[in-house]
């Protein structure tokens, strides 16, 4: 039997993975914020990507057995909205995996002091076509298939790829 | 199982004991399908204690007005879905309105969290969420939405000079309730700014695309800004809600984000080459406006398509 400890507890949560993106831990991505241990209750701590994230119900569901199944009777996840989730908290573990599987992975978030300028033109991004290397690309749109991504497509190879989003 | 008369006509003995999916659901990951997700609280473990000194019923109301704009303006860019000029527009008004439903989901819940007595009533027994019952069981008179938000979409041309009116006002909002004193509103505004610069962005970019496109798409632009412009003017007028919670350093009164806003729109219409329309504002009755709960007669067809599914079943599981 698994002596139940923090650490014990740390790990499975570590392994659970995203459910939109499942080449990302949530460790990985950043939404995993802590964990603790009193007896054999744990509690996690998860920040969402965005407001609306369809996926942290089923993070939240996802924790739950992987800490049941490892021993934990009693699990609670909590949400911590402060301070807000940042696409710099991607680990360079999480930027990899992302590359591997045909992602584009963010850039460093913008940082204001004062009120957030209007960008009519498009961002200016570095990026990379995790297909075949080439860096040119054309940003078909800002708002992709999940919340956190963009779309773009390739000059060279024309393939069309996400790039997630900085913020 | 279906009734018994039904199941007699199948054979396959692999069915007998229920359908064939039945080993994918499980109690616990019933999350990962589109249905059968439960209710979860977008505040779940979040410390919802009203600050001091701060009246719970007014900082309850106040998050309804900034949650009903999200919630209805939702409702209304969701109306694009498979809609929209084209795929990628139908994704990224999606995409918008689902930044708009989270927040509205955090500002409802907050509301009810802050003020139990906001909620309406339901059957005993009923497992909806008090979120749930702000934005499916409340009635038109006790929305509290600006009216800009509510209008029918009208035209692409439109709807992005709505969206963009819409966002740069709730940017300028955002961007000062981060220094809210209640905790809660902070977060949600500091996570909203990220989101709402893409949508400013998004809008600002279609309409300049708009107004300095083909003659058709510039006449569309110019008539939709006079058809926009004069639910602005409500925008900018404090309802004795935002004054108080602006005085308590919990709120923000939107008559001090005029200038800013006014400058953010100028720029946007001066690359498309047009200028804020000389239009009167919309009236209200009597002083009272969205804010107050009167509304135009397009609030109550939409929230009769929004609010009829969860209303014919109060006591449903989603």
């Amino acid at each position: 039997m698994v002596s139940l400890t923090e650490e014990v507890a740390r790990e499975a949560a570590a392994r659970v993975v995203d459910p939109e993106m499942p080449m990302l831990t949530l460790a990985d991505l950043g939404v995993l914020r802590d964990v603790a241990v009193d007896d054999e209750a744990v509690t996690v701590w998860i920040t969402p990507t965005y407001s609306g994230c369809p996926a942290t119900a089923t993070m939240r569901d996802d924790l739950v057995r992987a800490l049941q199944e490892t021993g934990f009777a009693r699990v609670e996840v909590r949400l911590r909205l402060d301070p807000a989730w940042s696409s710099d908290w991607l680990s360079d573990r999480g930027r990899e995996a992302l590359a591997a599987h045909g992602l584009s992975a963010p850039g460093p978030a913008p940082r204001h002091a004062g009120p957030v300028p209007l960008t009519l033109a498009p961002r200016a991004r570095q990026v990379r076509c995790p297909r075949c290397g080439s860096a040119g690309a054309q940003l078909t749109s800002e708002f992709g298939p999940t919340a956190c991504t963009a779309l773009y497509r390739c000059d060279a190879c024309l393939e069309p790829f996400e790039h997630m989003k900085e913020i | 199982m279906g009734a018994p008369d039904m199941d007699s006509h199948d054979a396959n003995p692999a069915h007998e004991a229920g359908s064939v999916y039945d080993g994918l659901l499980t109690e616990e990951a019933d999350g990962h399908w589109a249905f059968g997700t439960s209710f979860e609280d977008p505040l779940a473990g979040v410390d919802t204690t009203v600050p001091d000194g701060v009246d719970a019923g007014d900082l309850a109301a106040y998050c309804l007005m900034l949650g009903d704009d999200a919630l209805v303006l939702c409702q209304r860019l969701t109306e694009w879905c498979s809609n929209a000029p084209d795929l990628e527009e139908d994704i990224a008004l999606a995409n918008i309105a689902l930044d708009l439903l989270g927040q509205a989901r955090l500002l409802l819940a907050r509301a009810a969290a802050a003020d139990a007595g906001v909620a309406p009533p339901l059957p005993e027994g009923s497992p909806v969420p008090p979120e749930d019952a702000l934005a499916f069981f409340r009635a038109e008179r006790e929305f509290r939405n600006v009216r800009l938000v509510e209008a029918p979409n009208g035209d692409f041309a439109a709807t992005i000079t709505r969206l963009l009116v819409f966002a740069c006002w709730r940017m300028a909002l955002l961007e000062r309730l981060v220094g809210s004193r209640d905790q809660v509103l902070a977060a949600v505004a500091a996570k909203g700014v990220k989101e709402v610069a893409y949508h400013r962005d998004h809008a600002a970019r279609w309409f300049v695309t708009l107004a300095q496109g083909t003659a058709e798409s510039r006449r569309r632009t110019v008539t939709a800004l006079g058809t926009v412009w004069p639910a602005a003017e409500e925008l900018f007028t404090g309802h004795a809600v935002e004054q108080r919670m602006a005085a308590a350093g919990v709120g923000v009164d939107p008559g001090e984000v005029r200038g800013e806003v006014e400058a953010v729109v100028d720029q946007v219409l001066a690359a498309a080459g047009l200028e804020r329309p000389a239009v009167a504002p919309m009236s209200g009755v009597r002083g009272r406006q969205g804010r107050d709960g009167l509304h135009t007669e397009a609030l109550g067809h939409l929230l009769a398509e929004m609010q009829s599914v969860a209303r014919a079943h109060p006591r449903g599981l989603w």
